[in-house]
Order: C-alpha cells, then sequence, then structure tokens
C-alpha cells in the first residue's frame, strides 16, 4: 500500500547506503558536503564483531508478512543470509535453540525522543523543542541527542529497539530534521547514525503550534494561520531550490531536501480534517508526506490515506487527554489497516517505547473484536517494516530477508503475548543484549556508580 | 497461558448486548469459566460464579447453581472481580488539557487540604465510562496538590452507571512531598517538611480543642463613632496568631491525625521514604499509605516493618528525576518479596489508563521469566490491581468471596493478557452498558461509504 514510497526510496537507498570504507557517506541530505566530500556530521557508526548464528526451532515472524514454525535464521558478518524451515543447514554457525522462542526483526520505533528529551527529565535536558520560531527547519534533532540517556538501553533490553527515529518535538509547525539511530550504545550521536538512512523533517499541525505562538500574541494562533505559515514557508524553500543553492540556508536546504524528495515529511497530526489539509498542501507544494504521526482519526480516512500512500503512525489506545485526541479510539490501527493503509506503531515516550510489540497486540485484539481479523505475522509488520518503509531504510532492515542487516530479536515467548520479553538482541549480528548474560546489558555512564547500576530494569 | 478462543465470547457478548436489561442488580450465575478470586491465589478453570441481591454469593470450584437461577455457560470466558483503580481522576476532568474542563487542581485556590472531590466527580464523564468497559469497577479520585503540598481529599467511587458515583467521601487526605512537594513548599524538601508538621500540629490542636473553633463570642468592638467591627475581624484570634492553615484547612486535617481518615503521601527516594515512615514517631496515629516508591525496593525492609503499605506504578524503570535513579521493574516484585503490601495503580504517561492496569500486571508475572528479575505469580499480579488497592483503600471489594460487593467481570480471556477484554460488567449486581462515544464512533467508521449519505447520519 506504500508501493510509491518503496520504490521511489530504493534509488535513494541504494546510493544513501554506500558508505565507503573510508567513512565517506554519499547520501544526499540536501546539505553540501563537508570539504573533504563527507556528508556533515556523518556516522561514524561500524557493526560490532559477531559470530556466525543460526537461530534454529523458533517460530519466526519475518516482518513482512510472513510466518515460519520450526524455523532457522541465519546471519553471518552482520547480514542475515538465509530464512527457511527446519532443514536449513547450520554448519559453520553457532546455534542457538531457539525452541518455544520466536524471533522477529528487530523492532523499530519511528517516533522518538530519546537523547533529546532524555532522563532524568531535567530543564538542563530539555532539548527537544526550538520553540522560539513557528518554522525551524534549520535545527537538526542529532544535535541535541545526548547518547547518555539510561532510554536507549531500556528500549533495547525490554523493547527490542534496534533503530528508531529521533524527531524534534510538535511545538513548531516546521521542527527541524530528524535523525534515525541505530539503538547502539556509543560516545557520540555519530556513532550511533544508522548510516545511509534518509533524513525526516518534522511537521505539525493543530493544536500545540497555534498554542505556543499564539500565547505569546504571535502568528500562528488558529489553524488557518498555521497553514499560512505554512504555504509561505513552502513558497519560499521553493524559490530558494529553484536558484543556484549557492548561498547556504540551513532551513532552506532542509526544505529543499524535501521537495528534491531526499529528507521525509513526518507530520505530527491527530484530526482527520487536518490531515486531509495537509494532504492537500503537499500537492500543492509539490511534495510527498510520509507518514501521519500520532493519526488518531486516521480511521475516519483511511480511504484518503491509502490513496495518497502515506503512513499512520499510532498508539494502540493513547485517546482524550488533548481536545485533538478526544476521537481516538482503539480500533483505530485495525480499521486504518482493513481501508488498506498502512499503520506503524509508535511509542513518542521513553516507557511506551518498551512495549510496542504489547501495543500492537492490543490494537490487533480491539480490531478483531469489531470483526477484522489480521493475522500475527501482519501484525508484528506494524513496528518492524512499515517503520522501515516510514522512514525510508526498508532495503536495509525491518525484515529478515537475505542480505538485509542482521538486526533480529529473540523472544522468550510470543511477541504479541503480554508474558514474553526479548530474550536475546542482535544489532548487525552483534549480540547487543543477553537476558541470560549481565555482561550484555548496556549500561550509561549517567548509570555508573548510582543505585541500581547494572540492575534488571 | 494460551490466547484464547473468541467465537463463543463474541457471541455471548452480542447476546450481553441484546438483552440489556434495565439497572437492577440480577442474579448472576456463570458456570464452566476460568474463575478468578482476586484473593492471590490462581484462576480455577471450570469453576462457578453466583451473585445473588448485588452481593457475592459464592466463587469457585465445586460451587453449585442456587435451584431456580438460570447460569450463563462461561466456556472460554474468565470471571474476575472488578479491578480497583487507586489514584485516578476519573470523573473529574473531560479532556486533562482542556483547562476548563479538568478540576484535578486548585493552584489559584486558597485552600489545600480542606478541598474534597466528593461534590465533583461526574458518573458521566466518558473516562468512566471508557474504564468501566475496561473492567475497572471501583476507583479512588484524588486532586492533585495545586497550590500547597496538601492536594486535598480524595474520594472513593464505583462507576457504575447510575446518579451517585461516591461511594466513600473524604477517604483520603493527599499530601506531596519529594521533589514535588518541595517546589510547591516554597523551594525545598526542608520546607514542605517543615509545612507538613506545622499543619499536623496545628490540626492536632485545633482537634484537641473544640473551643477553637471561631464559636466564641466576643463584644463588639468599636473604633470610634463608625459601624462596629465584627469581633472576628479585630486580631482576637480565636486560634494562634502565627497559624498558617485556614480553619477550614486545619479542619480537614483533624481526622488525618486522630487517624480516622488515610493519609497518602507521595514519595519516590529512598530517604524520603524513610522519612515519611518517620512521622509515625511524632504522629502516632497517623494511617499512612505510600505514593509513587519508586526506590522502595531498596527500603523495602523498613517500609515492610512500619506495615506501611504501598501504591506504585509498576513499569518505572528509568531515572525519570534523581528522586528515581534506582527505578526497576522489579520494584514491586521486592518489595512484596519484602512483605510490603502493595497496589499497582498509577499512571504516569498517557498510555498509563487506569483501564490498562492489566497490562502493567501482566507485565510483572512476565517478568518472572526474567533471570535476575522479581516480578509476581499471576495470582498475586491479580490481587495487585484488585483486592489489594481496595485494601488499602479500605473498602471490601476486588474479591469474590462470599458476601463481597457484587463487581463481576466476564473476559473474553486471560484478563491479564493484552488481547484480552470485558465482554461483560457488573456493579453491585448491575450489569452495565458498553456504550461510550468511542464505541459509537467506531461504529460509524466502520466502513467509510457516503454514497448515500454523510456519516453524521449513521449512528
Amino acid at each position: 500500500m506504500i508501493r510509491m514510497t518503496t520504490i521511489a526510496l530504493a534509488g535513494l537507498a541504494l546510493s544513501a547506503c554506500a558508505t565507503t570504507s573510508d567513512g565517506k557517506n554519499t547520501a544526499s541530505t540536501g546539505t553540501a558536503m563537508t570539504a573533504d566530500g563527507r556528508a556533515p556530521y556523518a556516522s561514524t557508526y561500524r557493526p560490532y564483531p559477531g559470530r556466525p548464528t543460526a537461530v534454529i526451532g523458533a517460530t519466526i515472524y519475518d516482518g513482512a508478512g510472513g510466518r515460519i514454525d520450526n524455523g532457522t535464521v541465519l546471519f553471518r558478518d552482520g547480514k542475515i543470509v538465509q530464512v527457511g524451515d527446519s532443514t536449513l543447514s547450520t554448519e559453520g554457525y553457532d546455534r542457538i535453540d531457539g525452541g518455544g522462542m520466536f524471533v522477529t526483526p528487530g523492532v523499530i520505533d519511528i517516533h522518538s525522543h530519546l537523547g533529546d528529551y532524555p532522563s532524568p527529565s531535567v530543564d538542563a535536558h530539555s532539548d527537544g523543542n526550538e520553540a522560539t520560531s513557528p518554522t525551524t527547519p534549520d535545527v537538526w534533532a542529532e544535535h541535541s541527542v545526548w547518547p547518555q540517556d539510561p532510554g536507549f538501553s531500556r528500549a533495547l533490553a525490554n523493547g527490542g529497539v534496534t533503530s528508531l527515529q529521533i524527531l524534534p518535538g510538535s511545538a513548531n509547525l516546521v521542527g527541524g530534521r530528524s535523525v534515525t539511530l541505530k539503538n547502539v550504545p556509543s560516545r557520540t550521536v555519530q556513532g550511533m547514525k544508522f548510516p545511509g538512512a534518509p533524513y525526516g523533517m518534522k511537521m505539525a499541525c493543530g493544536e500545540n503550534p497555534k498554542r505556543v505562538y499564539g500565547s505569546r500574541g504571535q502568528k500562528p494562533s488558529t489553524r488557518m494561520g498555521n497553514f499560512a505559515v505554512n504555504r509561505q514557508n513552502w513558497l519560499d524553500a521553493r524559490e530558494w531550490a529553484a536558484g543556484d543553492r549557492k548561498d547556504r540556508d540551513l532551513a532552506k536546504e532542509t526544505m529543499a531536501g524535501v521537495l528534491d524528495g531526499e529528507i521525509l515529511v513526518h507530520n505530527h497530526c491527530y484530526r482527520a480534517d487536518e490531515m486531509a489539509l495537509v494532504l492537500d498542501m503537499a500537492r500543492e507544494m509539490g511534495y510527498k508526506v510520509s507518514t501521519f504521526h500520532h493519526a488518531v482519526e486516521s480511521y475516519k480516512i483511511g480511504d484518503l490515506l491509502r490513496d495518497a500512500e502515506v503512513c499512520s503512525a499510532v498508539w494502540a489506545d493513547w485517546y482524550g487527554f488533548k481536545m485533538e485526541a478526544y476521537d481516538a479510539i482503539p480500533e483505530n490501527a485495525a480499521l486504518i489497516h482493513n481501508s488498506g493503509a498502512c499503520v506503524v506503531i509508535h511509542s513518542d515516550d521513553e516507557n511506551g517505547i518498551q512495549r510496542l510489540n504489547q501495543e500492537a497486540a492490543k490494537a490487533q485484539a480491539d480490531g478483531r473484536r469489531m470483526g477484522i481479523d489480521i493475522p500475527d505475522a501482519e501484525v508484528v509488520e506494524w513496528f518492524t517494516l512499515n517503520a522501515a518503509r516510514a522512514m525510508g531504510i526498508s532495503d536495509m532492515t525491518g525484515s529478515l530477508e537475505e542480505g538485509k542487516m542482521a538486526d533480529v530479536v529473540l523472544w522468550n515467548g510470543d511477541p504479541l503475548s503480554i508474558y514474553s520479553r526479548p530474550q536475546m538482541v542482535w544489532v548487525d549480528g552483534a549480540l547487543m543484549y543477553d537476558a541470560n548474560d549481565r555482561s550484555r546489558r548496556p549500561v550509561s555512564d549517567f548509570e555508573l556508580g548510582q543505585p541500581g547500576e547494572g540492575d534488571v530494569k | 497461558m494460551t490466547r484464547p478462543a473468541r467465537t463463543l465470547a463474541i457471541t455471548l457478548a452480542a447476546a450481553a448486548s441484546a438483552i440489556a436489561a434495565p439497572l437492577a442488580a440480577q442474579d448472576i450465575a456463570i458456570t464452566n469459566a476460568t474463575v478468578v478470586t482476586g484473593d492471590g491465589s490462581d484462576p480455577v478453570e471450570g469453576g462457578t460464579v453466583v451473585v445473588r441481591g448485588g452481593r457475592v454469593v459464592a466463587a469457585g470450584a465445586g460451587v453449585s447453581v442456587p435451584a431456580g437461577m438460570q447460569a450463563v455457560d462461561g466456556t472460554g470466558l474468565w470471571v474476575t472481580p472488578g479491578l480497583f483503580a487507586s489514584n485516578t481522576f476519573l470523573g473529574i476532568y473531560d479532556v486533562e488539557a482542556v483547562e476548563d474542563s479538568n478540576d484535578v487542581s486548585a493552584g489559584g485556590s486558597p485552600f489545600g487540604a480542606a478541598l474534597d472531590v466528593s461534590p465533583i466527580v461526574n458518573p458521566a464523564s466518558q473516562d468512566i465510562l471508557y474504564s468501566r468497559a475496561g473492567g475497572v469497577t471501583r476507583a479512588g479520585v484524588m486532586p492533585q496538590a495545586g497550590s500547597t503540598i496538601f492536594a486535598g481529599q480524595g474520594a472513593i467511587i464505583d462507576l457504575g452507571s447510575d446518579r451517585d458515583a461516591v461511594m466513600r467521601p473524604r477517604a483520603f487526605q493527599f499530601v506531596e512531598l519529594g521533589e514535588r512537594g518541595a517546589r510547591l513548599a516554597g523551594g525545598s524538601r526542608t520546607s514542605a517538611h517543615a509545612l507538613l508538621r506545622n499543619a499536623l500540629s496545628e490540626a492536632r490542636r485545633y482537634g484537641d480543642d473544640p473551643a477553637l473553633t471561631g464559636t466564641s463570642r466576643t463584644r463588639d468592638v468599636r473604633t470610634g463613632d463608625d459601624l462596629p467591627i465584627d469581633p472576628r475581624l479585630t486580631g482576637r484570634a480565636e486560634r494562634d496568631s502565627d497559624v498558617l492553615l485556614t480553619r477550614f484547612d486545619a479542619a480537614a486535617l483533624v481526622p488525618v491525625v486522630n487517624g480516622s481518615q488515610k493519609l497518602y503521601v507521595t514519595a519516590h527516594r529512598a530517604s524520603d521514604i524513610t522519612a515519611v515512615l518517620a512521622l509515625k514517631d511524632e504522629f502516632p496515629r497517623l494511617d499512612i499509605v505510600l505514593v509513587g516508591v519508586t526506590e522502595g525496593w531498596m527500603v523495602a525492609d523498613a517500609i515492610a516493618a512500619a506495615g506501611v503499605p504501598v501504591i506504585t506504578a509498576a513499569l518505572n524503570d528509568l531515572p525519570a528525576s534523581f528522586e528515581r535513579l534506582g527505578a526497576t521493574q522489579s520494584n514491586v516484585g521486592r518489595m512484596v518479596d519484602a512483605g510490603v503490601t502493595v497496589a499497582i495503580g498509577m499512571y504516569e504517561s498517557s498510555g498509563d489508563h487506569p483501564r490498562n492496569l492489566p497490562q502493567q500486571a501482566g507485565n510483572m508475572v512476565a517478568l518472572n521469566k526474567m533471570p535476575g528479575a522479581s516480578g509476581l505469580t499471576w495470582g498475586e499480579a491479580f490481587a495487585a490491581i484488585s483486592s489489594v488497592p481496595a485494601r488499602i483503600a479500605g473498602v471490601n471489594a476486588g474479591t469474590l468471596s462470599a458476601g463481597s460487593l457484587g463487581d463481576v467481570v466476564v473476559w473474553d480471556g486471560d484478563p491479564l493478557e493484552v488481547s484480552s477484554a470485558p465482554v461483560r460488567v457488573f456493579i453491585d449486581g448491575v450489569e452495565q452498558p458498553m456504550r461510550d462515544h468511542q464505541t459509537q464512533l467506531r461504529t460509524r467508521y466502520r466502513d467509510l461509504d457516503e454514497s448515500q449519505m454523510p456519516k453524521a447520519y449513521v449512528r
């Protein structure tokens, strides 16, 4: 249902993926390269060493809608080698008995603020909203990410999260660039950046921008003000983009990256009527929305979203906490899926990111109760491949397919049951978490020497 | 636990809505169900639950249906007591972020301890309807501290579809200590402790001496040939001149200091928790309930020795603030292992709705499988969201023991499993409607066909 996005991004991913051995990243970012030809703030992430590994005897959800009982997953050198049934040869691989367990691709959270709003959530750490101007396409979320946020380790150990998108907050109509990270501990944010992942640009509809700026007696103070500021912003960006682009302008570079199709729009938007208006704004201005985030009313316009090939990144059942969330219903995800549009389960929360699998299971069950039966293997897609598609990284991760990154979770039971937890988590084939091995549990600098250092969390 | 078969459950749910009875206590007998009594024991398969006259008659295996009572076959279903949600804002806001609809906190009020939610709980609030459909049948409703460390008085409510929500008004007083209390008190924990001690002292004296109630009369005071000044305005204070509490607030704290009203106190840091326990040395009659208690596991022996129960959120595992550095999901399990009475009943993100209490509890069961972690057994986990919080609140609910309130929930599967939901809810033996704003939206948008008429005509 988001085929067009996938195809459009495939070409991008091919070039973006080509991180060369000398660290040059050829990803087009809408931004001039540095003098040595590197992308600015380029990823320095390298997969950690891993053993050739065969997980055998487990139930496999491949993330792309497939299920194999008593299956085998083979990976080595950081890549998936093969996924199949019990007849696959495991010679040359370390065998891990997954009997009674389940395997999925690494969980992906498309909407996180880890690092930008880290724990402890003290004012000095509040780095997620540059709420000083209604449009700030010039800010980059990665420049706020604190890699020592203990939240990353919880997302890994309890949630099986291997990739995540860090977004600026929603105070602004245009909040700035997002960054996609591998969930690996690092001294620097560059050491976490997902090599070759396209940038995203955060936008926000509705209550937040008009409240933040309206309360200061500033435009926008209404929803029509939101659109006016947005449209003028796009017109200015188009003018700049149509020129020679030699006069560097950080804000315009980001906007032009969107117009060029290289930067993906992630639009915080709750209400159906507003999403429909944004779709028209995108048509008017010549850009594409990748995903509406929060999207609690997507169920009212599943047909429009399907036709526009826009994903909805949603909670299972958050509702009612603000006016624009008043019509949220637990059946939202199932109804969107039933319309043929794309569902992603997101967290927007340092606690919720630890339980995306449970949220998906809740949403599935709420659909089932109204007669919409969605197979488990497709529900797993909601927190794996669909997220990867919407983030433009589906050619690299998000499903257990030959040649993709070996981002793998072994669960100690059905991931759609509350009684299951990650047993082992691999990122690019490196074992980064093992429930049975305390030494395979990351502890951030912040927690060293403090109560509970290295505790089960 | 296996994921349940649903066909029968759905059939029964349809039947239940079709026979939607008037709101009167019914005789209920459900057989062949998996029965959970809520007392901490494990579920019993093939059990029977009998409710008559609004009260539980019997529940468990080997229970026979009284002659003349028609039994419903509960094969594939689970029957439990209703959930008890401890510290909620149910019925005191419509939309949290819509200020006009939100009565949770009174930052501009001259009162603190005197604030009382019992006259303001709205039984028709969507949040109550939504929670009830999720199996919550009783709840504590509390104000949030606004202008002082004293939030005011919480009530125990039932979530029944009737005009009368409050079952026990002024069930507890709520005090905020720790980081937030310190800010409310003027900027430091020192001030919060001084305010609390002063207030309890004032209340103790106020309570000891009924003459200091402002009822004594004095002569008119004249300053010349003008109108007399009301004596209550002349500085002839019936109370000490340096009292800080208003009379309302002081009066409200009298039952706290004499132990007839529970005192809920928020504290997260281990040292803050022990400081709260130490209050009992100065004010021995305090009936304290600890709330929050993120680092409780670090002082679990002291909490257990003091016999003070705890209400906490189960899944906090991040150092969200400096008073929560030791946060771990094993907090509940470790406290229970140390002998502390622990209820799960806090909701710290928008996802932690009272209706999602079973998710918090179910995660505690999952934790038991994790090496090094401390969780709960299934029975303990369910009790932590039913009988234990009810007992802490001083209410005989949350169990299916003979004679307890007829709050019964029929689920389409294991109630701690995220894929399960209630199909029927009874409160005081009265079957509850399951219709709310959300169910009607769901029905309207089951399809998006507007070829004949707009959606506004579909309901």
